[in-house]
């Protein structure tokens, strides 16, 4: 398998502070990777880099190419989406609205209505509500949104960061779903950072864990989730 | 009843000047989420400059397509030599900006074209519109044109992916970037926009209060209450607020004893005042609805 995105000595700041020491790490093509760690960790940075969204310094690769200088948005029309912390809602613009956003960079215009035909197919929630004010939504339902805005970029890469956040675990259990079918039925590779670690090593197949900007370990999700030592110090369950 | 009716066919004049303007603040707010002081000037600049074009005789329609493409390029230069620079700094910051500006337009207008008061033609006549001493051929093409803007604005916003692009920038520049939303340029082009609206709006107002470069000084006001008054996020709700602000203007100058033209428009923008504390995202206006 060939990395899909290769990270190397990243180190990002706000203002003085260093958030992150020299992170390295890389995806495979299809796979389905966490990022995981305590708060304050550096794991929200670590995707806010990638993006561009931070001052950093490092490599950052994605499919052989060096993206560490695009803009933000030059580097979403490579085909990464990002699904910020938060969510990012278009809260005062509808559901379909917020959806044609998420294609609003692609050139093929055809596809679009097909994809947010197939968005609805994985959200029915949202198709009910199609022309409501995305911010009426319930916090499940925005990310849900979320993700299938990111989606209808039709990224190669799907960055997300902390979607369990806020929600319930009934609901959280059914977007863990739909990440892991979208990962192997479309394709696309996905980094989840993520508090909720149980949940999401059940759902990847790569894990790395920081700590204070720093990877300490990475490996296997199964063996992560098997090794008593680091879920008790690292994972805290 | 008849003077009621004609009090307000003759507030809805007047207010045609105040929706065109409103319509310019609007278009800027939703480019860059604040309000331009000095949008009345860049206007003003404009009207000079079709004013200078039809001297040097280039006919009224061809000066006007050269005037609206001549503001939207000097809006987006404007924006990229003034304003980008300043995205990121405090809001007074730009406000100072935009004060600046407006200094500066006005003098060099006045160096070139100086401060005498200069007649302005109009492209309808100013024969009485339908028989009706009230409203001039003027003020109907002024108040056709408002609303043609308005439709074309709409249409634009609603139906086009530049248009969404643009809402989306405005409302959330930073998940408009993780779209692949260039918001940088979506800005320059909302001055664009903006300041070639505000050179139709001046060229039409000139020819009703002439043309000078502190024309656009009381219109600039009743612009931005207009707008306010009908939501600043709604151009259909400033345009509305245009007419709004005229009829009210009027009809407090003729029923209300004692009011002459000195207090009619303080008591307009108090009435505004009123509407604003019981609705302040404006009658038109969108509040937006949060949950989480």
């Amino acid at each position: 398998m060939t990395a899909m995105l290769n990270v190397k000595d990243l180190r990002a700041y706000y203002g003085q502070v260093q958030a992150l020491h020299g992170l390295s790490f890389s995806l495979n093509e299809g796979s389905l990777t966490t990022l995981l760690g305590a708060n304050g960790a550096g794991k929200t940075t670590t995707l806010r880099a990638i993006c561009n969204m931070v001052r950093s310094t490092g490599a950052i690769e994605f499919e052989g190419k060096p993206i560490g200088t695009r803009s933000t948005e030059n580097v979403v029309r490579l085909g990464i989406a990002h699904v910020p912390q938060g969510r990012g809602t278009f809260t005062n613009m509808t559901v379909e609205e917020n959806l044609q956003l998420g294609a609003i960079s692609r050139p093929d215009k055809k596809a679009i209505g097909s994809d947010i035909e197939r968005m609805y197919d994985h959200f029915p929630v949202l198709k009910q509500r199609y022309t409501q004010q995305a911010g009426t939504l319930s916090g499940g339902e925005q990310q849900m949104l979320a993700v299938a805005r990111a989606l209808m970029l039709r990224p190669r890469l799907m960055l997300l960061d902390e979607p369990s956040f806020g929600l319930a675990p009934l609901i959280v259990r059914d977007l863990f779903r739909i990440l892991g079918k979208i990962n192997r039925e479309e394709k696309v590779t996905i980094l989840v950072v993520e508090q909720n670690a149980q949940l999401a090593l059940e759902l990847a197949d790569q894990a790395y864990v920081i700590e204070t900007g720093r990877i300490v370990m990475s490996g296997n999700a199964k063996d992560i989730a098997n090794n008593e030592d680091v879920r008790k110090s690292y994972l805290g369950y | 009843m008849e003077l009621f009716a004609n009090q307000v066919l003759a507030g809805i004049a007047t207010g045609a000047i105040y929706a065109c303007m409103a319509l310019a603040v609007v278009m800027i707010y939703q480019a860059i989420d604040h309000l331009n002081f000095a949008q009345g000037e860049m206007a003003m600049f404009s009207t000079f400059v079709s004013w200078q074009l039809m001297q040097w005789g280039v006919p009224y329609w061809g000066a006007f397509v050269l005037t609206v493409a001549f503001s939207f390029a000097a809006g987006i230069v404007i924006e990229r030599l003034l304003f980008k620079p300043l995205a990121k700094a405090p809001i007074l910051t730009n406000v100072a900006g935009f004060i600046a500006l407006y200094a500066i337009i006005n003098s060099v207008a006045g160096l070139i074209w100086d401060f005498t008061i200069k007649q302005y033609p109009t492209p309808f006549g100013s024969s009485p519109f339908l028989g009706s001493q009230l409203i001039s051929t003027h003020q109907a093409g002024m108040i056709g044109i408002t609303l043609l803007m308005l439709l074309l604005l709409f249409f634009f916003f609603r139906f086009t992916r530049v248009g969404l692009a643009m809402r989306a920038a405005a409302s959330l520049p930073e998940s408009a970037r993780l779209v692949g939303i260039n918001t940088s340029w979506m800005i320059a082009l909302g001055w664009g926009m903006a300041s070639a609206i505000g050179s139709i709006a001046g060229m039409m107002i000139a020819p009703v209060v002439f043309l000078e470069p502190n024309m656009m000084l009381g219109v600039l006001i009743y612009g931005f209450a207009a707008a306010v008054l009908g939501g600043l996020s709604s151009p259909f709700g400033a345009v509305m607020g245009g007419f709004l602000v005229g009829i009210f203007e009027n009809l407090v100058g003729t029923y209300i004893p004692g009011v002459g033209n000195e207090l009619k428009l303080p008591i307009a923008l108090a009435l505004i005042i009123v509407v604003l504390v019981v609705k302040p995202a404006g009658l038109f206006g969108r509040a937006i609805v949060k949950r989480v």
